[in-house]
């Protein structure tokens, strides 16, 4: 009986410390961050709208992360070009379109391709994929926007096509057959009844390959370069706000203005991925009151 | 649930956490009393925590009873410890500042004493087939400080073969690096770097990005070169000769963004501080050095 009560209580403190958890990262790192608002060398608006990040500068520090920003929504959207019709076009298959056989065999090599750890992917976009990019392109390096983006794609790609395959799945078949009876062709039956059918939840697939892409650190810090600029083209190196963290927070001295800055930065990519993922959840409960 | 039950899966878990985690603990620790033995704390310069490491892993077969800490956080870190008197050694691949000196004496009693246990001279690569050998530091400045004049290669009378866009691609380290730091100060003289650079997170993968950008100029360690990249000669001002970065050079202090990789103690080692320092010294210690791509004290101790 105190066996099954314990255990009870175990699966009970395990079900709610997602909860906990969240809360205590948000309140700890913003807690790091906090001071740094009232500093005189930190502004806010220079914060959001200078490109200027010289965190260690001897005469003159600024810490602008517009430049960080616009290398991760640059990059996250470049990454989405690619992993949307591909992850879409990945799910309407499975679902729709290929037999069982094929499906399961397709099903546990997308499941391989999710399980591949981001910092190999960060080692093939570094030296294979820069090599690519150098050979057939006119980039003077390969590590770049357009290497960090089909990296993030690769990754993205499993999660939007096995949640879109959740969603098409879910759509009832009485719909499939009144097409069908209908005289639609498969491809009619696609566009004009299953997309509008399951767009919520297909919606929110590619919400969540966001993101990922969003927060992937590794893989971005060895493929885009890592440089601080405002890209001009998809060949140009930048630099994401992840990447940045994990860059300089490992030797920030620990309650130094830098390092508080940093903790700031980690404030406003939490915001986002948060705002991204709140967005993806909300569309899902929509599917489910319908 | 009421707290009640919350807190008591608490301490099983702590409970657990403990019992998982305690038999190493105690165990080394009554290892170290057995032993009467020591702990050296050994904090500082980014660039020397891997020697620092090297020496504390081969100093462990040497004196198994004497347990060095070693940690990084940049020169003025360790720097910053050793004035607090937290630590027992500071790393530092600069010099100990004189403010930096009274500080540690007016705080500790004590005069901070350094000891030079290495040299690294800091390499400039270029992609193998870039037709350059040579550069002042002038030049160097240049091209990486901010709002520098020099952005393409032509502006240096080099044309690198098969490229259409000469514009120099710049490779640097995380402005955390302490590499970082001392090509800021010798060669840029503390002002900002240009924004843009690539900047990579390890000197290996400077070096590496540099052997395949044909349009490419990085500085890392001597250690690291590679057959996809060149070693430029420095020049200290323009029209004088470039001298190589090699061991011999270094130590005859002609290459100009040479420095030396120092140890500093508050007033004169006592006890196992002493022993650990004159074995770092000692031929064991310089062969470390030597392994992990540095130049050791004396030419004649390298194998090479």
């Amino acid at each position: 009986m105190i066996g099954e009560k314990l255990l009870e209580l175990v699966i009970r403190f395990s079900g709610i410390s997602a909860i906990l958890f969240v809360l205590a990262i948000f309140l700890f790192v913003f807690r790091e961050a906090l001071p740094v608002l009232t500093s005189e060398k930190f502004s806010v608006i220079q914060f959001f709208t200078s490109i200027e990040w010289y965190p260690t500068s001897v005469n003159n520090v600024r810490y602008g992360t517009l430049a960080l920003i616009a290398g991760t929504f640059s990059v996250t959207l470049l990454a989405m070009a690619f992993a949307v019709p591909l992850g879409l076009g990945g799910a309407i298959f499975l679902s729709e379109f290929c037999g069982p056989k094929l499906r399961e065999t397709l099903k546990i090599v997308i499941e391989l391709l999710a399980a591949i750890p981001s910092v190999v992917w960060g080692f093939i976009g570094l030296t294979v994929m820069s090599r690519i990019i150098v050979k057939y392109t006119s980039a003077p390096v390969g590590v770049n926007m357009l290497n960090g983006a089909i990296i993030l794609a690769l990754m993205a790609v499993p999660i939007i096509v096995s949640i879109g395959e959740d969603a098409l799945k879910a759509v009832p078949d009485a719909y499939r057959e009144a097409g069908q009876a209908l005289g639609a062709t498969k491809w009619q039956l696609v566009y004009r009844v299953l997309l509008p059918a399951a767009k919520n939840g297909l919606l929110a697939a590619v919400l969540l390959g966001v993101g990922r892409a969003v927060g992937e650190t590794m893989a971005v810090l060895m493929a885009t370069g890592h440089a601080v600029h405002i890209p001009h083209g998809i060949l140009d190196s930048i630099r994401t706000l992840t990447a940045n963290i994990a860059a300089e927070l490992g030797e920030a001295p620990v309650g130094s203005e830098h390092y508080r800055v940093l903790f700031l930065t980690g404030v406003l990519l939490f915001t986002i991925t948060f705002l991204v993922n709140l967005g993806a959840d909300l569309v899902i409960r929509g599917v489910r009151r319908k | 649930m009421n707290l009640n039950q919350v807190s008591r899966m608490g301490v099983v878990a702590a409970l657990t956490v403990c019992a998982l985690l305690y038999p190493g603990c105690s165990g080394s620790n009554r290892d170290a009393e057995r032993a009467g033995a020591a702990t050296i704390q050994n904090k500082g310069s980014d660039t020397m925590v891997n020697v620092a490491q090297a020496w504390a892993e081969e100093y462990r077969t040497v004196n198994p009873k004497v347990d060095v800490e070693v940690s990084g956080g940049g020169s003025g870190v360790g720097i910053a410890a050793l004035i607090r008197g937290t630590i027992d050694i500071a790393n530092a691949s600069r010099d100990i500042k004189d403010e930096e000196i009274q500080q540690a004496k007016a705080n500790t009693g004590k005069e901070p004493k350094g000891f030079v246990a290495g040299y690294d001279a800091l390499a400039v690569y270029v992609n193998r087939t870039n037709p350059l050998d040579e550069i002042s530091l002038e030049q160097l400045a240049e091209i990486f400080v901010e709002d520098g004049r020099i952005t393409k290669w032509s502006q240096l009378g080099v044309r690198i073969p098969d490229v259409r866009d000469d514009t120099i691609v710049r490779v640097s380290r995380q402005s955390s690096s302490g590499t970082y730091e001392f090509f800021r100060e010798k060669v840029l003289h503390k002002k900002d770097f240009e924004l843009g650079s690539r900047d990579m997170n390890g000197s290996k993968e400077v070096v590496e990005l540099v052997g395949n950008a044909r349009t490419a100029i990085g500085y890392s360690g001597m250690g690291y070169a590679n057959s996809g990249v060149k070693m430029l000669r420095i020049a200290e001002k323009p029209g004088q000769p470039g001298v190589p970065p090699t061991a011999e050079t270094t130590l005859n202090k002609t290459y100009p963004i040479a420095r030396s990789l120092n140890l500093y103690v508050l007033g004169d080692p006592k006890g196992a501080v002493k022993d650990y320092i004159d074995w770092i010294l000692s031929n064991a210690g310089q062969q470390i050095v030597e392994a992990s791509g540095y130049v050791p004290l004396s030419a004649k101790k390298s194998a090479r």
